[in-house]
């Protein structure tokens, strides 16, 4: 087992020189989500940057995963749910009537809490989405799954069994199968829910030491319950309570120095 | 109190009263289950005993003469395979619409809204309908409009299908195993877990896309066991093709869906009812029940393997 690479956030440093040239990257604007008539998201103002990783904590029920999930539009799903406000990626808006949420979702890829492998072989579980946006080609779809596998760092353990099942896999094997999945479309952008919230601490500190590495290539946001896992592998960290956006900052300042006391409370574990 | 405070032998725990009650209500549950037992064996030993002495290669191969209740002459291939065509013909029609109503049902209908519980109203209702009524739904509907109107526009001389045919008859019993098809299927449907439809979604799947490459492949075992369901319920069924479709008699074996077709469930009525000697005729009848059974028999086995197969394969992750 490799050493997990720890940041270096003892101390209320200031932003390092990349958090500090990141560019915006998603920008939300008086986000309002409904229920029906309940208001989940108070008018959520949040600038988050590219390349980086933002952890989004809270406690449970406070609307973190809500909100991920108005990045990719994964809420469109539930019939009850409204939208309001501005929510942009790239500076487009993604909640334009002429949107193709599709085309949203290949730029904008998401893991979820729990492990979702397709009941179909390891190689199938990649090359699915690969074949539905047009990629035919066996020696294009060899290449990228051992690419992605390779991304993922799951490749050595899996090269010799390619085409047996994903439901053989661990718990933690099948979670980066889920994030080698979603690499292989080349998103912009990785939304996490909890990915390692199931996950035992050596295939948490596997998917940890991952996400440092995808963080070269891709912009990442990560919902999170673990503090620890927050102060690890994130630039920014936004807390979230009851709907509202309560404090948004350089992680190493959420963890040492916050300015608002229900940060504090929460972060400290008095609370939550 | 006496019963907290220790025995002089130190034990708290030991039984004092005895529980009659579960014993005898296990009891009861075992009889009640024994009873099920008891019935299939005494239908199923009572036609294999009598029935198998009177079963022969000649029986099942040969086209019997008009004069069926001879036990000389009597056979059944025509019924076997008049059976079979028109228990596959229904499966190959009530499967897709089956399959499509259910996914209808379960991924594009809002859940409550009226139309979806209209649907859901009519298929329970559907599923109450007595069979009889089917069969005459079928000669209503199928022989008297659609088949009129179809020999009207082909400007057929004769009646083709303006009279009880093959296609007709099938096409009743897939509407009475509809709802069996339907409800089968919407259950598996929802045993999917919903995180494979998000994963499916999330990777910029359509709709359309996750419901025919995800959704609907690891439904399949579920599918064929609303067509194994289906097909028990229809292979015996007789009142619904009564009018639709079976013959008294036919000299040749059926070789168009616009012909009518002899079959077992409606020989047996025949051979019973219609016998001018039935203590004559009782061998043919239980040969021919057992003929029935094994039939019946052999296309759920035939869906049985298949769902095996595929649950394998699902497995294997193919």
């Amino acid at each position: 087992m490799a050493a997990i690479t720890l940041k270096t956030n003892s101390t209320s440093t200031p932003a390092t020189a990349e958090q500090e040239s990141a560019v915006p990257l998603i920008e939300t604007k008086g986000l309002e989500l409904f229920y029906g008539t309940s208001k989940a998201l108070k008018g959520i103002d949040i600038t988050i940057k590219e390349k980086l990783v933002t952890a989004f904590i809270g406690p449970s029920g406070c609307g973190k995963s809500t909100f991920l999930r108005c990045f990719n539009r994964m809420n469109d799903l539930i019939d009850s749910v409204r939208i309001t406000g501005e929510c942009r990626i790239g500076g487009e808006d993604i909640y334009a009537k002429d949107i193709d949420v599709i085309e949203l979702r290949k730029r904008v890829g998401m893991v979820f809490q729990k492990s979702n492998p397709f009941p179909k072989s390891i190689y199938e579980n990649i090359a699915y989405a690969l074949r539905l946006h047009g990629t035919k080609e066996k020696a294009k779809l060899d290449e990228v799954v051992e690419k992605s596998l390779r991304g993922a760092a799951l490749w050595d353990e899996v090269k010799d069994r390619l085409h047996s099942s994903a439901l053989g896999l661990s718990g933690g094997q099948q979670q980066r199968l889920c994030i080698a999945r979603t690499i292989a479309i080349r998103p912009e952008i990785i939304l996490m829910d909890e990915p390692a919230s199931a996950l035992d601490p050596i295939a948490t500190a596997k998917v940890e030491e991952l996400i440092l590495e995808l963080k070269k290539d891709f912009t990442i946001v990560i919902v999170t319950h673990n503090m620890q896992q927050a102060t690890r592998i994130s630039d920014y960290t936004a807390f979230f309570y009851i709907g509202e956006l309560v404090e948004y900052d350089l992680t190493t300042k959420i963890f040492t120095n916050p300015a608002n006391k229900r940060t504090e409370d929460y972060v400290t574990g008095r609370f939550g | 109190m006496s019963t907290n405070s220790a025995t002089p032998t130190g034990r708290r725990f030991v039984r004092t009263t005895t529980d009659y009650a579960s014993g005898i209500w296990s009891g009861v549950t075992l009889l009640a289950t024994a009873l099920i037992l008891v019935i299939l064996v005494i239908i199923v030993g009572n036609v294999a005993i009598n029935g198998f002495g009177n079963l022969s290669w000649r029986f099942v191969s040969t086209i019997p003469e008009k004069d069926f209740f001879d036990v000389k002459s009597a056979a059944v291939l025509p019924m076997i395979i008049g059976t079979t065509i028109r228990v596959l013909v229904m499966t190959v029609f009530v499967i897709p619409i089956g399959v499509i109503t259910a996914v209808y049902l379960t991924e594009y209908a809002r859940s409550g809204s009226v139309y979806s519980r209209v649907i859901r109203a009519a298929i329970n209702n559907l599923a109450g309908v007595p069979s009889i009524v089917f069969g005459l739904f079928g000669v209503g509907f199928f022989i008297n409009f659609f088949g009129k109107n179809i020999d009207v526009l082909s400007g057929a001389s004769s009646p083709e299908f303006g009279k009880p045919t093959v296609l007709w008859a099938s096409l009743t019993l897939a509407v009475m195993t509809l709802p069996v098809v339907i409800v089968a299927t919407e259950e598996a449907l929802k045993a999917i877990a919903p995180g494979l439809r998000e994963a499916s979604l999330a990777m910029g799947a359509t709709k359309l896309q996750t419901i025919i490459k995800i959704v609907v492949p690891n439904a399949l075992p579920g599918i064929l066991t609303g067509a194994i369901l289906a097909i028990s319920r229809a292979a015996g069924e007789v009142a619904p093709i009564l009018f639709t479709g079976a013959a008294y008699f036919m000299a040749d074996l059926p070789t168009h869906l616009s012909d009518q077709f002899m079959d077992l469930g409606y020989h047996v009525f025949v051979l019973s009812t219609q016998s001018p000697d039935i203590e004559k005729t009782r061998p043919i009848l239980y040969a021919t029940v057992l003929v029935l059974l094994l039939l019946t028999f052999s296309l759920n086995a035939f869906a049985i393997i298949a769902r095996a197969r595929m649950r394998r394969a699902m497995r294997a992750g193919h």
